[in-house]
């Protein structure tokens, strides 16, 4: 009888209906399955249902692990030298969207007033890629770092190299590296979280340099990507072969941590790393 | 040679009759007494190193031997380098690093090998292992790319105090047809990519990646030019105290 008064729409009046609704509006969580509305992701963006936590822009990752941040470096940039047309506007959209001027946000933070040095890749600037100014700016941080003597925060997330940038973007892998093991050599404390993904030549040099090496739960880490494999070599990977439990449970993660308990847990570790240490000589 | 297009010297980085990272190690060095196994779980062909004399002087040598046939290609992975292999090759560092030996690496790779097990036993992290210490050690470190220099891969290998490159070889961020199928999604665009990727040894010499580029040796060439030079390299950085030696090191690297 009820029933009677409605009446079913038809299939494409539905589709209309659907198309009506903002994507934004409603998401689902890739890991759960739960679809929820956006907003009760809130400012952590994690899935209220499971704690996955979703990508996030490093200004944000910033504003929800740090008491306070002061940034460095914020002006630096592609360097002049690269002219190319597509990748100066891809990399204009970028700063856009991130509200920073390379692939990586840099600067002195609070964790419980514990000072620290902290570098944030953010993976919605041209892929989290490892440009020229992103090398030189991790690079500036960690030399900072080692002159101030504060321990560094490093969050990855990052397709790899910047092929934009050809073999430049090669040897950041090698500068980072020098300026990460002048930080190690001086006995400071350096702690990685790895962030969904992580891959390339990111992971092949400072993702994997950590004392410590944490992971968001769920997070692609990984050298050669799917594609590559299956193209090169035509291996077909298993779905999960690159998860950071995967990688965890192969022995090169120390720790897997949601996001809602990041904070915590590097205060921790920074605390357990720069105590007096009363055994020492 | 410089009149090749980029892509007639990726052809001719790739042609197997070029001389081989072994010719070279047997010819170059007198008694080399090679070395196997990362001394964790495994040995990886791919890797050949060990100890050799370069002019009466004992040199440590690692370098990447692509296969002279399939069944050797399979057996090498076409000089692709596992995990195994990268920590092979570190150890054998560490070793010269022990015992005051300088090192030569013969960097001859299209790319780190790209597989499902040498994800589970981290290639990220041999790679990067070996750009790490390796900017660290305490001894001359010279690479030459022989053929292929290809990304990650390729810089395991080259983060020494000099890299040269030979006349028929090549170096970039990635493989051309990575690249193209990356940028373009079409992997058969290799011609376009090898310009783009300005991979030619006077592309790199022109920007300072490299420092100088060696003449093409034929399999079957005297090599005692080359020998001569290296013993040279060595010589002169062997000079330096230690210190400077390093911190000159990681200057080259901090200027790019």
């Amino acid at each position: 009888m009820l029933r009677s008064r409605f009446k079913m729409p038809s299939h494409e009046e539905l589709v209309k209906r659907m198309d009506a609704i903002p994507d934004h509006i409603l998401r689902e969580c890739p890991i759960c399955d739960a679809t929820f509305f956006s907003l009760r992701a809130g400012s952590t963006k994690t899935c209220p249902n499971c704690g996955y936590g979703f990508r996030i822009t490093a200004k944000r990752r910033a504003k929800i692990t740090f008491d306070s941040f002061e940034e460095i470096d914020k002006q630096m940039t592609i360097p002049d030298r690269f002219t190319d047309e597509k990748y100066l506007t891809k990399a204009k959209k970028a700063k856009k969207v991130t509200g920073i001027n390379e692939s990586v946000l840099t600067g002195i933070g609070t964790l419980d007033k514990q000072r620290v040095g902290v570098g944030i890749m953010d993976p919605f600037f041209v892929m989290g890629s490892l440009g020229s100014a992103t090398g030189e700016k991790i690079t500036r941080l960690f030399e900072e770092a080692t002159r101030k003597k504060l321990p560094v925060i490093m969050f990855t997330a990052s397709g790899g190299a910047r092929m934009q940038e050809g073999i430049h973007s090669l040897m950041q892998m090698a500068k980072v590296s020098g300026a990460v093991a002048e930080h190690s050599r001086a006995g400071l404390f350096y702690v990685v979280v790895l962030c969904d993904p992580t891959t390339g030549g990111v992971t092949a040099s400072f993702a994997m340099d950590g004392d410590v090496i944490l992971a968001e739960p769920h997070a692609l880490v990984g050298f050669a990507g799917r594609r590559v494999i299956e193209q090169t070599i035509m291996q077909k990977p298993p779905k999960d072969f690159q998860s950071a439990e995967t990688v965890m449970a192969h022995g090169f993660i120390d720790a897997i941590v949601p996001r809602l308990q990041m904070k915590a847990t590097l205060s921790r570790l920074i605390s357990l790393h720069t105590k007096e240490n009363v055994y020492g000589r | 040679m410089a009149d090749k297009t980029a892509y007639e010297r990726v052809k001719a980085a790739r042609r197997p009759e070029k001389i081989s990272t072994a010719e070279l190690i047997n010819h170059l060095t007198s008694g080399f007494f090679e070395q196997h196994g990362d001394r964790l779980e495994a040995d990886d062909p791919a890797i050949i190193g060990g100890i050799g004399l370069l002019n009466g002087k004992p040199i440590t040598v690692v370098g990447i031997q692509k296969g002279a046939d399939t069944d050797e290609n399979i057996a090498r992975h076409f000089g692709s380098p596992t995990p195994e292999g990268y920590r092979k090759a570190l150890r054998l560092m560490k070793s010269a690093e022990k015992f005051h030996r300088p090192i030569l690496a013969l960097v001859n790779t299209p790319g780190a090998w790209p597989d499902v097990e040498s994800e589970y036993h981290g290639q990220g992290s041999a790679v990067a292992q070996n750009i790490l210490k390796g900017m660290q050690l305490k001894v001359p470190y010279i690479t030459i790319i022989v053929g292929e220099g290809g990304s990650g891969g390729a810089l395991a290998l080259a983060c020494g105090d000099r890299v040269f490159m030979f006349e028929d070889s090549i170096y970039s961020v990635l493989s051309p047809e990575g690249y193209a199928s990356i940028m373009w999604k079409d992997a058969a665009k290799v011609e376009e990519s090898a310009e783009e990727l300005k991979l030619t040894p006077e592309a790199l010499l022109a920007d300072g990646i490299i420092d100088k580029i060696i003449h093409e040796y034929q399999p079957g060439d005297d090599l005692s030019e080359l020998r001569d030079f290296l013993d040279q390299e060595f010589s002169q950085l062997a000079k330096l105290p230690i210190n400077d030696l390093v911190e000159r090191r990681n200057q080259r690297y901090r200027n790019f």
